[in-house]
């Protein structure tokens, strides 16, 4: 197994952990934090696996590149939306299925 | 019921990793098609020596152009979550009375100066070794939240004009590029640039990338910054 076979194998493990993360957490930060180790697992696996001839494949270490910066952008989005969520029910989760989020805009 | 729906998810993401691992370790090792064998046979006509630049902007151009447009619409997304109520600013270097304030002062006066020079550098950079519009912006970005963190620079509020100008400016000089290529070299082709004029074409696109990046990334901080949630005043 070569080197940048074990980087690819530790993205897919980023990948899982993230998955499980974005499943298992309710509070919406910890959700996207596990998004973005998600991402991070992603690009680990594409230049690990465009690197294991031993040369650097430049393609998917484009893409990745292109990734981070679309990851960011996703993220500060995130980010907008869970404070507007904030500043319209006091929480930072997902509301329950009985209190939709319909309810907290008639209630304002 | 829950915590056995929580050990069903761990078991179920535990599988999903082993067979992702047995995939990456069955996948042919000798790829049947050989990208940067191609890349490396074609990059003498993309005007540049670095092979991941001469994919970002001239084989693949056309990703890295729908890219911006995804920051922008990313920026916009942000920009609509904001509140509308109108904050006075807090007036630039409100921190300077501070006493314990004057390492991150003195830090960010030294440094940001240094950082655009290595925006500048990275963007040259760009054609013949790793480097480029994308990392430049990013170093830019940084500088604008070092600025602000240490309270130089006030968070930005309403887009005026000039602010709105520089955020799409690379959006719009990538797209004049695109346009005049495809209007006079090659009629009917997206951003396929003549190797003679390449390199000059992509430094072109790559500073209005790098100043535009480098607003949006800092204004994906900035504008949220200065929209503090205060939820008593909405009520």
């Amino acid at each position: 197994m070569s080197g940048a076979l074990i980087y690819a194998c530790a993205g897919a493990v980023l990948f899982v952990f993230g998955v499980t993360g974005l499943i298992l957490l309710p509070h919406l930060l910890r959700k996207i934090l596990a998004f973005n180790i998600m991402g991070s697992g992603v690009f680990l696996v594409l230049v690990g696996l465009g690197q294991r001839d031993g040369t650097p494949d430049p393609v998917p270490q484009a893409m990745v590149l292109t990734g981070i910066v679309v990851a960011v952008a996703a993220t500060a989005l995130a980010l907008a939306l869970v404070r507007r969520l904030l500043s319209l029910t006091g929480k930072i989760q997902f509301p329950e299925e009985s209190e939709g989020l319909g309810r907290c805009w008639k209630n304002k | 019921m829950r915590s056995l729906l929580n050990v069903l998810v761990i078991v179920l993401s535990a599988a999903l990793g082993l067979v992702l691992i047995g995939v990456i370790l069955e996948s042919p090792s000798p790829a049947r098609v050989r990208l940067s064998e191609e890349v490396l046979m074609q990059i003498g006509a993309s005007g540049v020596t670095h092979p991941v630049t001469a994919v970002l902007l001239n084989f693949r151009g056309y990703d890295t152009l729908l890219e911006v447009m995804v920051l922008l619409l990313a920026l916009l997304g942000v920009l609509a979550q904001m509140g509308k109520q109108k904050r006075e600013n807090p007036p630039a270097g409100f921190y300077l009375t501070e006493p314990r304030m004057q390492v991150l002062l003195w830090l960010a006066r030294v440094l940001v100066p240094l950082m655009v020079l290595v925006a500048g550098y990275l963007l040259w950079a760009g054609g013949h070794q790793p480097g480029g519009a994308f990392q430049a912006g990013a170093v830019l970005a940084a500088a604008g939240v070092l600025l602000n963190l240490s309270g130089l620079l006030p968070s930005w509020m309403e887009p005026a004009w000039n602010l709105r100008a520089g955020l799409v400016s690379g959006l719009l000089v990538f797209l004049l590029i695109a346009a005049a290529v495809m209007m006079t070299a090659s009629p009917g082709l997206l951003l396929q640039y003549p190797p003679a004029s390449a390199g000059m074409l992509i430094l072109l696109v790559e500073t209005g990338l790098t100043l535009s990046l480098g607003l949006i990334l800092a204004g994906l901080f900035l504008f949220l910054s200065g929209d503090a949630i205060d939820d008593e005043a909405d009520k």
